[in-house]
């Protein structure tokens, strides 16, 4: 199993050599309830730490999605785009955004691992 | 006062619930310099009688449209309204109702704002249209932002066949939001304008009138086919819905966006306002179109209904990101064009188009000999352009004074142009009689 | 005894409980009748409208002649009549009952301003006709104008933008012309907008690519004025501020945040959606506004018409005034001119920055709301003010123990409560909300101001009696009552009674359909 990590923003990344895979968590999905639409990137696209990578919309919100790591866009999930419950159903899997190819892996130690991010949430409730 | 229900005896009673002395006591957070203590310097309240009195004394100072022979166009027709639309409009279900919010509570409002997206769908020839924008010139402003949006490119190009009052505005938004604009010379019908030579890589739109200002016909084909090669849109602009009747859709010559005014459908002249802007597009561009949208889905019981969707787009979620910061729509001016344009239906809606070409041309004929004036026109649906040999502004006045509403002259809206001073636009609908016509032609032989 | 019941008529309207509610045949419940897509009456043949074929004329439309059907329903008058009907009784009314929608100003409709609207000489002149045969129209604009102006306490005013939104677009365009005109149009980046702003705020200084700083408010429901103060600088334009605010209170420091304001050399903008919780009390030229729109349809009166149209004039102050966009009206010896042109304006000494809409504004509108300005006088306009204010002041002393009301009253024209009372009883604002739709009412406001959780935003307005007021507050009560006593049903299944009950959103959102399409014609045999 991959090493996970989260933002204050509630997304996460997962790194598999220097792939990096990228979604909302679980949540995020709660919160913005059902999820009705998904914009993402073009592949090829450089992004920064901090960019606006996605746009997620659920009936009653609209949010930006940021990634937590510079690189370069690799891949979209296609399948989130024509059914957007995916991201529902399985937020921390089969419902991720993009995939990246890591241009500065030292940013990973800038984000929380998963024991962190829980508390993180505990305090937001 | 009649409107106000609250009696000194309630008001009292309320005051001690509250637990307040008096009324001045609900207002201690208004600053004290900013107390007013006696009444604005207006008059007092009025009955009912002397108000209709004041607006009947104001309304005698006004020439109705209806009460002389009447050519005025450019941009608003005079048509007849059927008496079932006026009726229905006003009952209080539809008039006194608030944006439908609570769908289970607004579908009336719903189904008929369903209906208006599907028929102006229908007749632009487009995939989808929204639930309506202001009118047309805002509408258009409207186009241009988005069309911005999807082709992530900042400059427009508006041809000379605009309405100049909807180029003002484009331009107005466009200048204060930051974005390119390039403005083309007045259109004349008589000259050809070689808008594709201004299509580059960075026109994010090229917008088109057709009819176009001076009310002639345009092909908007090849000018679709240029803006697509080099990745722009092509935004069509209907100024007089009528035309739509009889003509080929711009949905059907290549537009991605297209604008029209709807206020000849169901809504009177109401001098200038309010009206009602149509605006359809391509479903590939859905979630770029601004103003609200009606969709169909089904209840808890899974019975079919209707709800406003995609508000994501709007700024009441948005917020600085939304697509417009548009938040009404002109509701019942939709009302108005889906009632009459369901009693005119497939058939009448197309001889209604039939009748005011016919009125135009035969207006045309019977102008076209009087001596001077000359018509400009190729192909024209119900307005079209005589040249005079007298300044047209003059030529309108002297017609007014004889009775006769003849027209805008080009001059009004294109102050300051060369080469328009002698044009006058010319209008003529299913309200104009033969009688209408010969009075108009014998009035201007005099004046000119 | 007099007065027996002696033919048996049973004296309790029914014995079976809401689930033995029966199904019909049509699916109609008595008055409440299922009714069609216009498309799906399509009747060839059929058609709503009778005309004369023209006599013989030769075409001009070159080849432009339409091909084909479009597609548009065929259906004769009555037809027209009943559909439509129908649907309206699907919808509810100001006319038929209270409509607590805060910040929406939902008041009487009077009909004599129906009335005036379709006098030919009003409603029947086109806007480009020759000014001398339009002089009543342009004298009612500026009758109108004068009493925007005299209401306000400002200088000038705009009367064409189309709604409010449009007003604030035209407001801050006044606002970026001025500080353009003084050089300062470019460094002059950042519009300040606090929290519990309607959306409309933001969304407008983005579209002028003004970047949006958020003020925050203080516990009391105010803008923070210290963190406000904070937050000013050379690279703010203006700030835009609602007041009353969203809360229904009156930002007490206001007088102090135009000073700032005006002393960091930006401009005070006021979203004037609220108007009428002051109207004929206060000016908002005395408390140093510099551009104000105005909803005619809330304050004013003109009918909302299910979402439209509205107008939204805009008052500007000294400094702004000049710069106000075309068309506007000025009287002169000869009478009323509308001056049309930038070469006219500046002949007049004006500088307007452009022009917001074809042709003049909503007239239609002005003559409503001038219709309802004569009627009600200065004094009534006060009263209006006050009643509005006092009504809404009762719900929220009636109603603070049942429900929860952030902040201390008193309060303007609208009650603010939030979602504490509903803790820990499984109910959601919108289920309170969606359960008002069965007794009757249409719910308040809900979710806005986004500055405390779970709102509900009420606003009686001036013409609801105390009867109905009580009525209300009694209802709101007996819902509270049933949240705390665990009748959760009665809400998160609500509406039970309505035309249609809880529509499906998110499919409505994940594959919208937009209009109406033909069935697919079946696999016919050739």
């Amino acid at each position: 199993m991959s090493d996970i990590r989260f933002t204050d923003q509630h997304e996460w990344v997962r790194v598999d050599g220097d792939i990096a895979t990228i979604g909302i968590s679980d949540y995020a999905q709660e919160q913005l309830g059902d999820v009705v639409f998904v914009e993402l990137p073009e592949v090829g696209k450089e992004l920064a730490a901090g960019d606006e990578a996605a746009v997620v919309e659920s009936v009653k919100a609209a949010s930006e999605v940021y990634s937590p790591v510079s690189g370069e866009v690799v891949d979209v999930n296609g399948d989130i785009e024509a059914t957007p419950a995916g991201v529902n159903e399985d937020a921390m899997g089969d419902g991720w955004f993009i995939k990246l190819r890591l241009s500065n892996p030292g940013e990973l130690d800038k984000l929380m691992d998963e024991a962190a991010y829980s508390e993180f949430v505990e305090g937001l409730q | 006062m009649r409107y106000l229900p609250l009696t000194e005896t309630d008001r009292r009673e309320m005051l001690g619930v509250i637990g307040a002395k008096s009324v001045d006591e609900l207002f201690r957070d208004v600053p004290e310099s900013a107390r007013r203590e006696g009444l604005v310097d207006l008059p007092r309240r009025k009955g009912e009688l002397e108000v209709e009195r004041i607006f009947s004394r104001m309304a005698e100072k006004n020439v109705a449209a209806g009460s002389v022979p009447f050519f005025v166009g450019g941009g608003a027709y005079r048509h007849h309204v059927p008496a079932t639309v006026d009726h229905l409009i006003q009952r209080s279900e539809f008039l006194t109702s608030y944006t439908p919010y609570q769908p289970e509570i607004a579908q009336g409002t719903l189904q008929y704002l369903f209906e208006f997206q599907t028929q102006v769908a229908m007749i632009t020839g487009m995939d989808v249209a929204n639930a309506s924008m202001y009118d047309a010139s805002t509408g258009c402003g409207e186009a241009v932002l988005m069309a911005h949006r999807v082709t992530k490119r900042r400059k427009a190009v508006l041809s000379g066949t605009l309405h100049p009052q909807y180029s003002a505005v484009v331009k107005n938004l466009s200048d204060f939001a930051g974005y390119k604009l390039e403005i083309m010379a007045p259109a004349l019908p008589d000259t050809a304008e070689d808008i594709i030579s201004h299509i580059t890589e960075e026109t994010s739109c090229v917008v088109v009138q057709t009819p176009g200002f001076f009310g002639e016909l345009h092909d908007l084909r090849p000018i679709a086919e240029a803006a697509h090669a080099k990745g722009a849109l092509l935004i069509a602009v209907v100024p007089e819905i009528v035309s739509l009747g009889a003509v080929t859709p711009p949905g059907e010559m290549g537009a991605d966006i297209v604008v029209a005014e709807g206020q000849s459908i169901g809504n009177g002249l109401n001098f200038g306002g309010p009206y009602v802007g149509l605006f359809a597009t391509r479903e590939k561009y859905v979630r770029q179109m601004p103003g609200r949208l009606c969709g169909e889905t089904v209840d808890a019981d899974g019975k079919r209904g209707f709800v406003l969707t995609l508000s994501t787009r709007e700024q009441h979620i948005r917020r600085e990101k939304a697509t417009s910061n548009i938040c009404t729509n002109s509701g019942l001016c939709c009302l108005a064009f889906t009632i009459h344009m369901s009693l005119l239906g497939e058939d009448g809606y197309a001889q209604l188009a039939r009748i005011n070409h016919a009125a135009a041309v035969s207006l045309a004929e019977k102008l076209a000999s009087v001596p001077g004036v000359e018509i400009l026109n190729k192909a024209f649906f119900n307005e079209f352009t005589m040249r005079l040999p007298k300044p047209a502004a003059e030529v309108v006045d002297a017609l007014a004074d004889k009775g006769v509403l003849g027209g805008v002259p080009a001059s009004r809206l294109l102050p300051g142009v060369k080469g328009v001073e002698d044009l006058l636009i010319v209008a003529s609908t299913e309200i104009n009689t033969d009688a209408d016509r010969a009075a108009y032609q014998a009035a201007l032989k005099e004046v000119l | 005894m007099s007065g027996m019941n002696k033919q048996g008529r049973p004296t309790s309207i029914g014995g079976g409980s809401a689930e033995g509610a029966r199904e019909t045949f049509t699916g109609n419940k008595a008055l409440q009748i299922e009714e069609p897509l216009l498309f799906e009456l399509d009747n060839p043949g059929a058609c709503g409208v009778d005309f004369d074929e023209p006599a013989e004329f030769t075409s001009h439309l070159g080849n432009f002649e339409r091909q084909g059907r479009i597609g548009l329903a065929r259906v004769s008058e009555p037809e027209v009549m009943r559909h439509f009907v129908r649907l309206s009784s699907k919808n509810y009314s100001i006319d038929a009952g209270l409509y607590p929608l805060g910040s929406c100003t939902m008041k009487h409709n009077p009909r004599i301003n129906e009335k005036v609207a379709r006098l030919p000489g009003i409603g029947d002149v086109h806007p480009l006709q020759p000014q001398k045969t339009v002089q009543g129209a342009l004298e009612l604009m500026n009758e109108l104008s004068h009493w925007l102006k005299e209401l306000t306490g400002m200088p000038g005013v705009a009367l064409s933008p189309k709604a409010g939104a449009h007003g604030e677009l035209c407001g801050m365009m006044a606002i970026r012309a001025a500080l353009t005109a003084r050089g300062e149009g470019e460094k002059r980046t950042r519009v300040l907008v606090p929290e519990s702003a309607h959306g409309t705020n933001p969304a407008t200084a983005a579209l002028l690519g003004y970047k949006v700083d958020a003020i925050p408010a203080t516990k009391e429901g105010r803008v923070d004025l210290e963190a406000f103060k904070s937050k000013l600088g050379p690279d703010v334009a203006a700030i835009m501020l609602t007041n009353p605010n969203t809360c229904g209170l009156f930002e007490r420091d206001i007088v102090a945040i135009a000073d700032a304001v005006h002393e960091a050399g930006a401009y005070f903008y006021c979203d004037g959606a609220n108007f009428n919780a002051i109207v004929g009390r206060v000016r908002p030229g005395d408390l140093g506004v510099d551009a104000m729109h105005i909803n005619l349809h809330k304050t004013f009166s003109t009918p909302h018409g299910g979402g439209g149209p509205g107008a939204g004039p805009v008052v500007f102050s000294e400094a702004l005034t000049p710069f106000a966009p075309l068309p506007y009206v000025v009287q002169d010896k000869d009478g009323f001119r509308l001056v049309e042109t930038e070469d006219e304006a500046n002949a007049d000494g004006t500088q307007p920055f452009g022009r917001m809409t074809a042709f003049h504004g909503q007239m239609g509108m002005f003559v409503r709301a001038l219709s309802y300005m004569l009627s009600h006088g200065s004094d009534g306009l006060r009263q209006v003010a006050e009643d509005a204010v006092l009504n809404a002041n009762y719900v929220l002393a009636s109603l603070k123990d049942d429900l929860s009301a952030p902040f201390e009253g008193p309060c303007m024209h609208e009650a603010l409560f939030d979602d504490r009372f509903l803790k820990g009883t499984g109910i959601e604002t919108l289920d309170f909300a969606k359960a008002m739709i069965d007794e009757g009412y249409h719910p308040m406001t809900m979710y806005f101001p986004l500055v405390v959780h779970g709102a509900l935003l009420i606003e009686p307005t001036e013409t609801e009696s105390k009867q109905a007021v009580d009525l209300f507050i009694a209802t709101l009560k007996d819902l509270a009552r049933a949240a705390s006593s665990n009748d959760k049903d009665r809400f998160t299944g609500a509406p039970y009674m309505s035309p249609r009950r809880r529509l499906d959103e998110t499919a409505a959102a994940r594959k919208p359909v937009l209009r109406w399409a033909p069935p697919a014609p079946a696999q016919a045999a050739e």
